[in-house]
């Protein structure tokens, strides 16, 4: 694995531990769990 | 490894990505706690089946709340799918994808278009799109444009499900965004007919995304230049008109596998490196 690829994929899992820890993956989850009327062209 | 294998992987995924069958039939969208990861391919939450969020959508919900959140979740995961495996999520993983490769597959009596005039200039586009996402909620009034406006995934697999299964009075609320929304869906998956991919090629942000991300993927294109009979079989084997010897880290690459395939010399191999290596030797 080469050094560039192996720091990146360290700072992703750093990112989604950061994001997890403000509660981001909650506020996704509140998003993904609601009709989102944008999506489908209502709203 | 051969096409209909890839096929399998495309339609697996599909599957998996949509797996609450039952709001197919009830008009509802899946509330359970896995939506709060987002998939790694183009595939709407709101699509009655969907068991995971979508990525682009996400982004967008970040970048249209107001005060601004940086959306570091959902970055971080975007930037690990993409390290592990770059376009490979379009080429394998996207749902949106497959779709767009099945209707590309119907006969049709016309020439199958690839290298035409404008290409090149129109694959750019994703790249303005990709600004889009994050510029414009704060133009638009905080609005997920690219969702709102573009996105054909949400019209397909959202929109038109649940006014088909007209619950909720959905149907009273069409309007004219619906209808435009249509349009582009309509456009697109014409376009399959002559062209491969449209969407991924000139509008995808997800693919813009993931396609910068090639470079430094863990999954790549591996040439062995000493095996290389130069006879340019692979250029013209690929769907997304890359030469492989020129730019085997290609953004457009989605590494599907057919310039290897088409390999009389055996030079080129999609994979990860350690594995990569092994198979290169034998």
């Amino acid at each position: 694995m080469k050094l560039r690829s192996a720091a990146l994929l360290a700072a992703s899992l750093g990112l989604i531990v950061l994001g997890v820890l403000l509660g981001q993956n909650g506020e996704v989850l509140q998003k993904a769990t609601h009709v989102c009327l944008e999506c489908i062209g209502i709203g | 490894m051969d096409e209909r294998r890839r096929g399998w992987i495309q339609f697996a995924s599909l599957l998996i990505q949509n797996a609450d069958f039952r709001g197919f039939f009830t008009g509802t969208i899946h509330r359970g706690a896995t939506k709060q990861v987002c998939v790694p391919g183009l595939n709407c939450y709101s699509c009655p089946g969907a068991v995971g969020a979508c990525p682009i959508g996400s982004l967008q919900t970040f970048l249209a709340s107001r005060p601004v959140k940086l959306p570091y979740y959902v970055l971080g995961l975007l930037l690990f799918f993409g390290v592990l495996l770059g376009r490979a999520v379009c080429g394998f993983l996207c749902p949106f994808g497959y779709i767009q490769e099945l209707l590309h597959r119907i006969p049709f009596p016309r020439r199958k278009l690839g290298n035409f005039r404008g290409d090149r200039t129109l694959r750019c586009l994703k790249y303005l799109v990709l600004a889009g996402v994050f510029v414009a909620p704060l133009l638009l009034d905080w609005t997920p444009a690219f969702c709102k406006y573009l996105c054909p995934a949400g019209t397909l697999e959202g929109g038109v499900p649940l006014v088909a299964l007209n619950l909720g009075g959905l149907e009273l609320r069409l309007g004219a965004l619906y209808f435009w929304k249509l349009g582009v869906l309509a456009a697109v998956l014409a376009a399959c007919l002559w062209i491969f991919r449209p969407f991924c090629k000139y509008l995808c942000p997800l693919g813009a995304i993931y396609g910068l991300m090639n470079r430094v993927s863990l999954c790549r294109l591996h040439l062995d230049s000493d095996r290389c009979l130069g006879c340019g079989r692979c250029a013209r084997a690929c769907p997304m008109q890359v030469d492989p010897l020129q730019s085997p880290d290609s953004p457009e690459c989605i590494r599907c596998g057919r310039c290897a395939r088409s390999c009389p010399a055996e030079a080129l191999r999609v994979g990860f490196p350690q594995r990569e290596k092994q198979k290169m030797s034998q």
